[in-house]
């Protein structure tokens, strides 16, 4: 028997798949490799984030500054590169550094505090996003011969297809995050602390650890969706990327996360990413309908899925407790 | 009642005296700040200049006062003002007048804010995701009322509501000062206030009461998407177009941050319009003293930042409890451990 955990996830994998039947049989083209290796070089940057964000979110937490820290690191970078002879390599390292700190210190507030995740990572989001404005308003191009080397890395299929080192960086953090969430005693205490906070302390989940753990992970994955996304355009700007954190979070919801935490995989956000970049596929290879659908679209989808998410928890909570009645309503 | 307004006016002092502390900052970089004067038959001045742009926000903050207060949040109050200025705008094109634009967007607003409560409401989805839906879709929803375009409108009635003045004071104030004073009244001459504070509470033990949650909660995102709309239809006034892609971009997060500066706890319970309408106007002031200061307007994010870490240090129940053990050991005994008490969130 299927378990109900693993139903949101089934239920994503089949949406993708009809959805991918269906555009195929109206636009053949879109079976090619081209579309898919496309589909995963276009979305390389929002994939990485969302692998960050779905620990939050399992961890019952959220973090509204991804597309912040994504417009800062490419600032940041761009900037670096013009103004000192670093190797970008290094200029990665720091990055990256500055990214998983500025996250651990998020996740220290939210616990040490005892502040809401919301209003703490809302004030990283300002932070981040004016740090990047007063680095530079303007769009900082990147030209470094690096750079040039980094993206004609590509492995070409048969049919034209050419996935790039991009596309091939989002699964791997995909790999590792499914990994680190199924394998390790990290993802078992992101789980735990999902479930409940009371019983992740009695259980004696390391709190402080795993909750800087979380969103030092986040931010570091934004900051190298940053590099991503700053290796997709060529360029730093820091207006880039507003509202990446809202597609994250909606990624993760269709992959199947349960919002409240505790429950969902980090490979439904895989297929979350999927299905929203096959709805903007689709729309331009439409070419009538406008881009505004995506937003239209992806809302109603969400909404689908919560209501599935609420309909399945419903489910589990009368088979539990048939006598009481009241709870079941609340 | 002169001690109810004594515990009011205890209530927003910390909101004054940060309000007067901005204030004087912008003073200080700008000697005139304060001048107002009368010309071509309205008000001008910095200090009129601040009350009419901070309306959106103000307007934003009333609604969501109540829907914290209940222990929820409203993220879609911009994408609401942008559906909102959408329907107003394409309503007078038509050829419509402003009263029907006006009610059909009004109309619009509260229909979002009903979705919302039921979705939080009926459906018992957690308030940040039911909000989230709309904030989505929502620019996508007004893009299709426009067609796409930024929708430009000619019409006086509609235009005055956003740039006109009411014996000299231009209308935003008015309309926000009007229904601030409005929705508190409502609130606090009534029971109705309590209740929304027992939901926020613990609303079980509330529904326990006898309270009819769900209705309660259903018009308080109703109030919320009103106010949305009734901000929507004024930025759209303003600049005489409704542009779905940045009306009210944003302003969710101004609005919550004026909430949290008005010391409304984000944990839901006992609340205080007056005080997030306060928050609002430091808000705007902040924003004043930047502009007035010269420095660059890159800092003003930095900036609100720096202001929301400040509160989160001083509401948060550490070092709350920190200052209680303090207060506690430097005195012989505590000082009203009731009120210490009301003010932590359960």
């Amino acid at each position: 028997m299927i378990r109900s955990t693993h139903l949101p996830l089934l239920i994503t994998i089949a949406t993708f798949v009809l959805a991918y039947t269906l555009c195929a049989s109206q636009y053949p083209a879109m079976l090619s490799t081209r579309v898919v290796a496309n589909l995963l070089t276009d979305n390389a940057f929002l994939g990485i984030a969302a692998v960050g964000m779905t620990f939050v979110i399992l961890s019952g937490g959220i973090d509204l500054s991804v597309g912040s820290v994504i417009a800062f690191t490419g600032v940041f970078l761009a900037v670096i590169l013009r103004d000192t002879s670093i190797h970008p390599l290094a200029a990665f390292v720091l990055v990256l550094a500055i990214t998983v700190s500025f996250g651990a210190a998020m996740g220290a507030m939210i616990h040490y505090l005892e502040m809401p995740p919301f209003i703490v990572t809302l004030a990283g989001m300002f932070l981040a996003r004016g740090a990047a404005y007063v680095l530079s308003t303007d769009s900082v191009p990147i030209t470094h011969e690096f750079y040039d080397t980094l993206q004609s890395l590509y492995f070409k299929a048969p049919g034209g297809g050419r996935f790039r080192l991009t596309g091939m960086i989002m699964l791997l953090t995909f790999l590792v995050g499914i990994i680190v969430a199924h394998r390790t005693r990290f993802g078992q205490n992101v789980y735990a602390l999902g479930g409940g906070l009371p019983t992740a302390r009695l259980m004696g989940v390391p709190l402080a650890r795993t909750t800087i753990g979380i969103y030092a992970t986040s931010g570091g994955l934004a900051g190298l969706a940053g590099i991503i996304f700053s290796l997709y355009t060529s360029a730093g700007y820091s207006l880039a990327t507003v509202g990446v954190e809202l597609d994250a979070i909606a990624a993760v919801v269709i992959g199947g996360t349960l919002l409240t935490g505790g429950t969902g995989f980090v490979a439904g956000t895989f297929f979350g990413i999927l299905i929203m970049g096959l709805i903007q596929t689709f729309i331009v290879f439409d070419g009538t309908l406008s881009s505004w659908w995506t937003k239209i679209v992806i809302g109603g989808l969400l909404f689908g899925f919560i209501l599935l998410q609420k309909g399945l928890t419903w489910a589990t909570t009368l088979r539990r407790k048939p006598a009481t009645e009241f709870a079941a309503q609340s | 009642m002169s001690a109810h307004i004594h515990s009011t006016l205890r209530r927003i002092t910390p909101q004054l005296v940060i309000l007067a502390a901005v204030l004087f900052l912008n003073f200080l970089v700008f000697p005139d700040f304060f001048r107002i004067e009368f010309q071509h038959g309205r008000l001008f001045g910095n200090l009129i200049d601040v009350l009419n742009r901070g309306a959106p926000t103000a307007l934003l903050c009333i609604g969501m006062t109540l829907v914290i207060a209940t222990r929820g949040i409203d993220l879609s109050v911009g994408a609401v003002m942008a559906i909102a200025g959408a329907v107003a705008a394409s309503l007078v094109v038509d050829g419509h007048s402003w009263h029907v634009a006006l009610v059909g967007a009004l109309a619009v607003g509260a229909i979002c804010g009903i979705w919302n409560g039921v979705l939080v409401a009926v459906l018992r989805i957690q308030p940040i995701v039911a909000t989230l839906v709309l904030m989505v879709a929502g620019r996508g929803i007004a893009q299709l009322v426009t067609e796409g375009t930024i929708l430009t409108f000619v019409n006086p009635g509609l235009i005055h509501l956003g740039a006109g003045t009411v014996l000299g004071i231009p209308t935003p104030i008015l309309i926000w000062i009007c229904l601030g004073l409005l929705v508190t009244a409502a609130v606090r001459k009534t029971a109705l206030g309590m209740l929304i504070e027992a939901i926020g509470i613990n609303e079980s033990s509330s529904r326990l009461a006898g309270i009819n949650s769900r209705v309660l909660i259903i018009s308080v995102y109703l109030i919320s998407g009103f106010c949305a709309a009734l901000a929507g239809v004024i930025v759209a006034a303003d600049i005489k177009g409704a542009d779905a892609n940045n009306a009210g971009l944003w302003l969710e997060l101004d609005a919550i941050l004026a909430v949290v500066i008005g010391g409304n706890s984000l944990l839901g319970g006992r609340f205080s319009i007056i005080a997030s309408l306060l928050g609002a106007l430091i808000i705007q002031s902040v924003n004043s003293v930047i502009l007035l200061s010269g420095m660059p307007p890159e800092f003003n994010l930095v900036i609100k930042a720096l202001i929301i870490i400040a509160i989160l240090v001083i509401q948060s129940p550490t070092v709350k409890h920190a200052l209680y053990i303090l207060r506690a050991s430097a005195e012989p005994l505590p000082p009203e451990p009731a009120k210490e008490a009301k003010e932590s969130p359960q």
